[in-house]
């Protein structure tokens, strides 16, 4: 399992690495932790010529949190997410996710910005982003935009973002209430058989606010819109939940794999998607 | 005795002989990151070799185009079959007897297949090289199910043999059928069935997958054309037979190859066999002059070299009302791939798969085997166990179950009824073996104590109540698992490998001040033969273990030997070990009789020396007469303390153990638990409890691997689905239970120190022990039977047929 | 293509060596500077065999380029400890037996060195679970994680005993 050959470029800035990926056009990919692209490299599955490191680019790392809103840079590995202690107090589902990610070595290594914007449908953070609503920003030779997480998975591998843009950074409110990031998988390093994220706002016994959405069960991350409505102002009873499971598990699309045959995904949905209701409500 | 003389418990400790947790003299090197394995090699001018593939799993190769390949820079050569078919080297003997393509010769028979092998001066050149070969395939439809193989209009695989009718192991019947061996009697088992009381009968499916070491196979060969010397360093688990077979095929002579084993990452049968990367490495040094390395990657290793099992067995099992095993009737249907390179002694096409009558007094019985060629990747290697043990404990183990199920019993009492007794060993097997020895009912009686066994029972029946109430979704299964192996091959009248016979060595030299060098003819692949056979050595001769080097592995300084695989290093060269000391201390009792001046029968062994019987003052050390041996003229005695056996066992040795598994299965998701996994082993005399205990943790976890998800699994176009570490289930530390350990101990009579050997015990008795307690757990709800490996889809579908789910 | 200068201080020594681009830090460390103890076992970053420590990170360093690791300052379990003065992680593998062919040894050390950094007092869950990025198939884990247990306890009560 050997790449096959390229130019490699480590630009310090977003402009300058832009600038490199404007004159190579679709024959550059820039790699972040690397840990999705170079075994595709070495599988000679992934064709480029010129590669773009990010690491040396100081804008694109940090975590930023102000009093609303969580700002994290694209560089930013799963290991410095989850060894962050005031982001794991302000957004503890990130945490939760990130720990459930492939293995501690790759966490070290695998970034955020990666792991949103190769548009694999195995991640985790793409549906956790969902979850969250976060926003993209978008960096090209065009200038900075915003794309809401929700609406930049189209199909798998391909996203919203332009072959020319850089994804810079994540940003989102700070959620509030439960969460719960559930996931099944064969064991430690596998993709999810199925996973979910859930948030869910309580106030006097009603919830207020709620956001359910998934991993691995299509080619896109799924944001379960139906669920979200039935939950939202609920009494998330027993009923409620069963009902809005119901509609999370009609939202999925999974796929036969090695992980199993469609009925089979849909019955562990159905089970994870619960478990993450419950969880969250329990913690709300 | 002497006042001087430590007393007999002090200096037998030193001595660090038999029985104690020696640490491993290995490690010092391997925790340092020192070990010496193929990929470490590096030799002056090395070139790097790296095959093209078939992306195909049938096919007529038409053409193959190596021009652009060979425009890479650095790209020295691009062989295929036409440039080894003048050296008639383009096919080579299988250890099955049949033959395999080393290079694609007109025809591609499964996805992965050699077709050409690019040389380089880099591993980089030759990788970029293998993309611009241009090859020209023709499809054809590929054969997948073994089942489909002899139907009218099946496609034919190997139309190099289509018309032979008689293969290496008696007629063929259909061009992609190899052989039926069989064992047993035939006319009366069927007639016991028929007449019995009771019978049970059950298909399974022992799945296709894969040993896996963490290392892959590799070779560094090396022609020396000035002094005419062949030196290949390689993944070998047998390399003396590696060297045989590669002068028989090169026709240098045996003494100009020398075969090298180095440390080797792991082998769990892996290594056995013999594989195009290695001949092309060596036609291709002998072609450049230089040393070529050839090191698989983990795809190839997974499509390619020496897959496990692929047993589809039926079995039918007859019994009394009371529960006593009368017959047993066994068919498999045996999926061989695209050649037979089964690594089989030569007589046993299906390996010691007549070992299925298990640990049970069944007196009648019938097995047999039909070899089928599929376009699937060409093995059958024994994945830790002894060959195709493995394949018979799961399907006897499995079908008392099944048989327990019938008459409404349960599976530990069913046993435990029809064990073969301890009085009965020597105990003559119905399916043609000699069981060496056993005290079965001891081992079971305490495994199931020490799990308490009826609470076990008890909680189980409590659980399942639980969940018909709806206060749970997980359900709580009991493995059980009663095994004995058949391990040590073999004695040479009936067990050889290529005509060679199944013997294994050992050479002793005791240095002039009173250390040795011992040299086998095995080789250890993690199993610390460095460090036991130098035990078993101090003990026999009264020099500390510590005193001992030990050195495996080359040609050139070893004795001849079998290798290392099917446990047959401890009953084989540890035998050879202990009989080659004994012939040290014959000599070294004379030559310390000359040195007391009385009869050598006078003296008497004492741990470490030579003591006149009823004058213990007078002695001579192991160390004494060692210099001796050396250092002055003995009449009547050559000079030296040297000695070297060949030991061909009389029989197999019989390990056996006992297991129990406790696990809890959510029914949804399919997501098991092992809440406790007790292991019962008896491998005879026990020579390391610390290694003992590390095998055996080791090859349950194996066995955990193989029950629970690890598979080799093609689609039915033929293209394997499970190539990679993704998809190929290797547990991690988070997925492995704690295992408790246990032992009983019952010697084999025939082995020089009653050992047995252990390294597969636990692969052999584990996987039938996780599957039983997958498949127990369902007992309640109606399930005979439903096949490994149990994944969570799998259970998922267990339960959802069952109704779990409605 | 072209190579490239690799600069890297690899077990405290600055290291200068030509690379491809591509070439893998595995190839480089292996091939170029003849640290052979980090292995290939799978190549698609699920083993662990070739675990290094970079910038204090267990690392994979088959699924890293050498030009990625320009600059990096990295550890193999060459530089762990010497032969007269081995790292406690490897007394402790050898004294409880936490290894057995040998193959994933080095990687294992590596990484548990670096878990134990960051967890000096792990419990058993921890320690299974910061080890899951390598495979060993011959020990069955059990003893590589009283290994590494009984290594924590051994430096903890070194710290102790110093204070």
């Amino acid at each position: 399992m050997i790449p096959a050959a390229f130019e490699y470029h480590r630009p310090d800035t977003i402009d300058g690495a832009i600038k490199i990926i404007s004159e190579h056009g679709d024959e550059a990919r820039v790699i972040a932790g690397g840990h999705s692209l170079i075994p595709m490299m070495k599988l000679r599955m992934a064709d480029l010529s010129h590669l773009v490191d990010l690491q040396e680019i100081s804008e694109l790392k940090g975590i930023i949190l102000e009093c609303q809103s969580v700002t994290i840079g694209a560089m930013t590995t799963q290991h410095e997410l989850i060894t962050h202690e005031e982001l794991a107090k302000v957004a503890p589902i990130i945490n939760e996710a990130a720990l459930q990610i492939a293995d501690p070595q790759v966490r070290y290594m695998g970034t955020i910005g990666g792991n949103v914007a190769n548009g694999d449908p195995g991640n985790d953070m793409p549906g956790l982003m969902q979850c969250l609503d976060a926003d993209y920003i978008l960096v090209g030779p065009n200038g900075t935009r915003t794309v809401k997480a929700r609406d930049f998975y189209e199909a798998a591998y391909f996203t919203a973002r332009e072959e020319e843009e850089i994804l810079t950074s994540i940003t989102f409110n700070s959620p509030v209430g439960g969460y719960a990031y559930e996931k099944q998988k064969r064991k430690i390093g596998d993709y999810a058989t199925a996973a979910a994220g859930v948030l869910i706002t309580k106030e006097g016994g009603k919830c207020t606010h709620a956001s359910i959405a998934l991993t691995n069960l299509a080619d896109t991350p799924i944001y379960c819109e139906e669920a979200v409505a039935i939950l939202t102002g609920s009494d998330l009873s027993a009923d409620v939940v069963e009902a809005a499971t119901v509609a999370a598990v009609n939202a999925s699309d999974p796929g036969e794999d090695n992980r199993g045959p469609i009925e089979f995904k849909k019955h562990a949905a159905k089970i994870v998607i619960r478990r993450a209701i419950e969880r969250a409500i329990e913690r709300a | 005795m002497n006042e001087m003389t430590p007393p007999k418990e002090e200096r037998s400790e030193a001595l660090k002989g038999l029985g104690c947790s020696r640490k491993r003299v290995e490690d010092a090197r391997f925790t340092q990151g020192k070990g010496n394995y193929v990929d470490d090699i590096k030799l002056p001018g090395m070139l790097f070799g790296d095959f093209v593939r078939s992306p195909y799993p049938h096919a007529y190769v038409k053409g193959i185009n190596t021009d652009a390949a060979m425009a890479v820079p650095g790209v020295v050569a691009v062989l295929t079959a036409a440039d080894l078919e003048p050296l008639n080297l383009h096919w080579m003997p299988t250890l099955a007897g049949d033959k395999q393509m080393v290079l694609a010769d007109g025809k591609v028979l499964f996805q992965g297949q050699e077709v050409a092998f690019v040389v380089a001066n880099d591993r980089y050149a030759a990788a970029d090289a293998v993309e611009l070969v241009e090859v020209e395939y023709e499809e054809l439809p590929p054969l997948v199910d073994p089942y489909k193989a002899e139907i009218e209009g099946a496609p034919i695989l190997r139309e190099d043999i289509a018309d032979q009718k008689e293969g290496a192991h008696g007629p063929r019947r259909h061009p992609n059928h190899i052989f039926t061996w069989e064992a047993g009697d035939k006319e009366t088992t069927s007639k016991v069935i028929d007449d019995a009381e009771v019978v049970a009968e059950e298909t399974m499916y022992y799945h296709r997958t894969h040993p896996c070491p963490l290392e892959t196979c590799g070779c560094v060969a090396s022609m020396d054309k000035v002094n005419g010397k062949l030196t290949v360093h390689g993944t070998f688990q047998a390399p003396h037979v590696v060297r045989t077979v590669a002068s028989l095929l090169s026709g240098i002579s045996e003494s100009n190859i020398r075969v090298i084993s180095p440390d080797i990452g792991g082998g769990f049968g892996n290594k056995v066999g013999v594989y195009p990367g290695y001949v092309c490495s060596i036609v291709a040094s002998i072609v450049t002059g230089k040393p070529v390395k050839w090191i698989e990657d983990r795809i190839e290793n997974l499509t390619s070299t020496a897959f496990a099992r692929d047993y589809w067995m039926r079995g039918k099992i007859s019994a009394t009302k009371e529960g006593k095993i009368t017959g047993l009737d066994v068919h498999v249907l045996a999926d061989h791939g695209a050649f037979d390179a089964c690594a089989d002694p030569t007589k046993f096409p299906a390996g010691f798969m007549n070992i299925c009558t298990g640990s049970y007094d069944i007196p009648t019985a019938y097995l047999a085997v039909d070899g089928i060629y599929t376009n699937k990747a060409p093995g059958g290697v024994s994945y830790r166990c002894s060959f195709r043990v493995t394949e018979a404990v799961y399907l006897i183990e499995r079908m008392i179950e099944v048989l327990a199920i019938e008459l409404d019993m349960d599976a530990a009492d069913l046993r435990r009824m029809n064990f073969i007794k301890k009085e009965q060993f020597p105990y003559q097997a119905a399916l043609g073996w000699e069981y060496d020895s056993g005290d079965y009912h001891t081992a079971w009686d305490k495994a199931l104590e020490a799990v308490d066994y009826k609470a076990l029972r008890a909680e189980q029946a409590e659980r399942v109540e639980a969940f018909k109430r709806g206060e749970t979704r997980k359900l709580m299964g009991v493995g059980l698992s009663f095994f004995t192996e058949i391990v040590g091959a073999g004695p040479v009248k009936n067990c050889d490998i290529l005509g060679m016979g199944m013997f294994d060595s050992c050479e002793i030299r005791i240095h002039p001040t009173g250390s040795a060098i011992a040299r086998l003819g095995t080789i250890s692949q993690g199993q610390g033969h460095a460090t036991t056979f130098a035990q078993i050595l101090a003990s026999e001769i009264g020099i500390s273990a510590d005193d001992i080097t030990l050195e495996e592995g080359d040609t050139d300084t070893a004795p001849y030997g079998l290798g290392t695989y099917g446990s047959r290093s401890t009953p084989v060269a540890g035998a050879a070990t202990a009989m080659a000391g004994r012939k040290i201390r014959a000599k070294a009792q004379m030559i310390a009789a000359y040195l007391l001046e009385v009869h050598d029968g006078d003296l008497e062994w004492d741990v470490d020396r030579f003591v006149v019987k009823g004058a213990p003052e007078r002695f001579k050390t192991m160390k004494e007469v060692a210099y001796a041996a050396y250092n002055q003229a003995i009449p009547g005695i050559e000079p030296g303390l040297e000695a070297v056996s060949y030991y061909d066992p009389p029989n197999m040795t019989y390990p056996f153990g006992a297991y129990v598994c406790v696990m809890d299965i959510d029914v949804d998701t399919g997501v098991t638990d092992i809440r406790r996994f007790y292991a019962l082993d008896d491998c005879g005399t026990r020579i390391n409890p610390m290694i003992i205990e590390g095998q055996v943790h080791g090859g349950l976890t194996e066995a955990l691997a193989v029950a629970l998800g690890q598979e080799i699994a093609y689609d039915e176009m033929g293209n394997v689905k499970t190539g990679s570490l993704m998809d190929f289930f290797l547990p991690t530390a988070w997925e492995t239970p704690n295992y408790e350990t246990d032992y009983t101990v019952t010697p084999s009579p025939h082995h020089p120190i009653g050992a047995k050997g252990v390294g597969e015990s636990p692969h052999v008795g584990g996987v039938p022990c996780f599957s039983n307690a997958v498949q127990d757990a369902f007992r309640a709800f109606g399930l005979k039977h439903t096949n490994m490996p149990h994944d969570h889809w799998r259970i998922w579908q267990t339960a959802n047929k069952l109704g779990l789910h409605d | 293509m072209s190579k490239m200068h690799i600069k890297m201080k690899v077990n405290g020594e600055e290291v200068e060596t030509l690379a491809e681009p591509r070439e893998l830090l595995i190839h480089v460390l292996r091939e170029r500077l003849d640290i052979t103890g980090p292995h290939i076992g799978c190549e698609t970053s699920h083993c662990g065999a070739c675990t290094i420590d970079m910038d204090g990170k267990s690392v994979k360093s088959c699924t890293v380029f050498a030009a990625q690791a320009n600059g990096k300052d990295i550890t193999t379990i060459e530089g762990l400890g010497d032969p007269d003065n081995l790292h406690i992680l490897q007394e402790m593998f050898k004294e409880h037996h936490g290894l057995q062919c040998g193959f994933c040894t080095p990687g294992m050390i590596t990484r548990a060195h670096r878990l134990l950094q960051e967890n000096p007092n792990p419990t058993e869950d921890e320690v299974r679970f910061g080890m899951a990025g390598n495979i060993c198939r011959c020990t069955g884990y059990q003893n590589i994680v009283k290994s590494i247990l009984a290594a924590a306890n051994e430096m903890n009560a070194a710290k102790e005993a110093a204070q």
